[in-house]
């Protein structure tokens, strides 16, 4: 198989309140393979909120993202499921309304770039389902996860809106019975744990504005996996990661139940089923303790 | 030419949500087993349910062509217009267990059928009918340009079926939340060329029950029989409130405008920075978790920030790009 490359978009949480994400894609991304190119000219993603402000502006912003990656060649990854939602959207409001694209390009001309349409944009989860292969990845496990029950939680905005999502996946994901994220900790070698909010919002993105729905959210959620006898969770998002990890007393007041588990992002898991180190995936940059490697 | 296809059959299984709230402590499951034909839809089960079962089973439905929108319940936990959602679909979509239940188990009244009181009266919440002076007796008819039709984005192809109000998490945890479906109907009056209102888009804004409390699950863009798409109407109102003034400066406000300051100054996010302006004062809440947070080199100061390349390149296109102020 020729070598896997990608364009990396980190988007800013990677770089800042989740460095170790950052740290587990690479060490990952070494391990399996894959070479990425970082786009250190990308700006934020708006994060769905700069898109409540001014809706053109976040659509130049991210075809700007998305030129880049173009320039290189090669098909955009990011790790973060708001910057794949953002992103993608447009990236198919773009691809889909010539007018619109025309009026973006006009813009990005002042300065010296053009969106085409030519990268797809896909989560890194996707990515190494689709492209690198799950049978693959389960040849290169070291250490099995088998003593563990993990609970994946999703995070909305890789699966929903699935017409959206589904655009750019090999395997359509169900919203309501998503699979991809399962079917990579069978692939690490641990027991997958079902529960009813895998596919539920974390309630990230009202957290300032609607504090008690935001920790609610995030108290029914890792109740859920701890019900579900979970001995922790794994997340494509860095934004569901920080909600299930720092704001565990916020959300144990809000659900009356004293809640917390160790949460891994999904780079962390499968780098600790590659035997990576626990310095090399950052887990001592966690609130909620990961005590258990 | 003839059209010839075959009419398929498979064995399912159903789980059907039963209670009768004067009767009953508690809801229970009733087991069918039944032969679906591929040419069915869900409510052809419903009725086989009820005619040859159980003909205390209740549910509800109207026209049977996905107008009137009283048939939707959920399946698997997915909302679905009962009369539409063809059997074959779900078989492929959950395989051959189906669980049948009403759109909220807590507002059931009789086994499908539920509750939508809080439904109506947020809808009627939004003013939801056009204000405008009309001439009672005009000249000549009222049109509205194909153009100016199109800005109601099929907002007006809502049929009041409420499965996006309960598959929203925000109107289960927030009762004064309004909901996707009103926010669709205020956004389809908002947005029509004849409508005059002035109270509808700050009612909608208001805190608590407006549309800043949206979480942005997208839940209700996939519940959504009629591709109606409520999150997108939501987006919508958000910038309404921008182009008409009308924003108030306020902690979702600002963390809405707080993006662009950052992006200009940065290209990235300065998320502490962020969470500062958009609190003011009230930041000091969020110490504690800050400080713990600090602790394991979660908290990137903001001379430690990692500034785009080419940041002059996003500079110039906020300033040409913007078309909002705030
Ligand atoms: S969504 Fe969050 S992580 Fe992604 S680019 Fe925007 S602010 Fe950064
Ligand atoms: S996107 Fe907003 S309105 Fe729609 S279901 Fe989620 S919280 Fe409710
Ligand atoms: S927006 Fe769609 S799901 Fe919601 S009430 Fe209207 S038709 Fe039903
Ligand atoms: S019976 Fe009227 S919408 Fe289904």
């Amino acid at each position: 198989m020729e070598k896997l490359k990608y364009a990396l978009f980190t988007g800013c949480t990677a770089k800042q309140s989740t460095p170790e994400q950052m740290m587990s894609t690479m060490a990952v991304a070494e391990k399996l393979g894959i070479e990425l190119v970082e786009l250190t000219e990308a700006s934020c993603c708006g994060a769905s909120h700069l898109q409540d402000y001014d809706d053109f502006l976040s659509l130049v912003l991210n075809a700007r993202n998305i030129a880049y990656a173009e320039k290189h060649g090669l098909t955009m990854v990011t790790i973060c499921n708001t910057c794949q939602l953002n992103t993608a959207m447009t990236k198919h409001r773009l691809d889909n309304n010539e007018e619109l694209k025309a009026k973006v390009n006009e813009k990005l001309a002042e300065v010296g770039l053009e969106y085409k349409g030519t990268s797809a944009v896909t989560h890194f989860l996707y990515a190494i389902i689709d492209d690198f292969g799950l049978d693959k990845l389960k040849e290169m496990v070291v250490t099995p996860l088998s003593q563990f029950n993990i609970a994946p939680f999703y995070g909305c905005h890789n699966i929903r809106p699935s017409e959206l999502q589904n655009e750019t996946h090999k395997t359509a994901e169900n919203p309501y019975n998503p699979t991809s994220l399962d079917d990579l900790i069978i692939a690490c070698g641990g027991e997958t744990v079902d529960y009813e909010e895998k596919n539920k919002c974390c309630g990230f993105h009202v957290e300032l504005q609607a504090p008690h729905t935001a920790a609610v959210l995030t108290g029914n959620a890792i109740a859920g996996a701890m019900d579900g006898n979970a001995d922790w969770m794994v997340t494509p998002c860095p934004l569901c990661h920080l909600k299930l990890d720092t704001q565990t007393a916020h959300a144990s007041e809000a659900i009356g139940r004293e809640v917390e588990l160790p949460v891994l992002h999904m780079q962390q898991m499968v780098g600790l089923a590659l035997g990576c180190t626990p310095a090399e995936l950052g887990l001592n940059h966690h609130l909620a303790k990961v005590d258990f490697v | 030419m003839s059209t010839e296809h075959k009419i398929t059959t498979q064995k399912v299984n159903f789980k059907v949500f039963r209670f009768n709230a004067d009767e009953d402590y508690l809801p229970y499951y009733e087991t069918y087993d039944m032969e679906v034909t591929s040419e069915e839809v869900v409510l052809d089960i419903l009725n086989r349910i009820k005619w040859d079962h159980d003909g205390s089973f209740s549910y509800r439905r109207s026209c049977r062509h996905g107008i009137c929108g009283t048939c939707a319940i959920k399946v698997n936990g997915r909302s679905t217009l009962a009369c539409k959602e063809s059997m074959n679909d779900m078989v492929a979509l959950f395989g051959n267990e189906l669980v049948i239940e009403p759109l909220s188990k807590k507002r059931a009244v009789k086994d499908m059928i539920i509750d939508k009181g809080d439904f109506w009266e947020k809808h009627a919440a939004v003013t939801p009918y056009l204000v405008a002076d009309i001439d009672e007796n005009p000249e000549s008819e009222n049109l509205v340009s194909p153009e100016d039709a199109e800005k109601l984005d099929e907002a007006d192809l809502c049929i009041q079926c409420g499965a996006c109000h309960y598959a929203c998490p925000a109107v289960e945890i927030n009762e004064d939340f309004f909901g996707p479906a009103a926010f669709a109907a205020a956004y389809r009056f908002s947005a029509d060329v004849r409508d005059n209102a002035t109270s509808r888009l700050k009612d909608v804004n208001e805190e608590k029950q407006g549309v800043w409390d949206c979480v942005k699950c997208f839940e209700c863009a996939e519940a959504c029989p009629k591709e109606i798409n409520p999150i997108e109407k939501i987006t919508k109102l958000h910038q309404m409130a921008f182009q008409e003034g009308i924003a108030k400066n306020n902690v979702a406000v600002r963390h809405a405008v707080g993006f662009k300051k950052s992006i200009v100054k940065n290209g990235v996010l300065d998320e502490g920075g962020l969470v500062l302006y958009s609190e003011g004062p009230a930041i000091v809440k969020h110490i504690p978790v800050a400080f713990k947070m600090f602790t394991k080199g979660k908290i990137v100061p903001p001379w430690g920030i990692t500034k785009s390349q080419n940041l002059d390149e996003i500079q110039k296109l906020v300033k040409s790009s913007s078309t909002v102020k705030f």
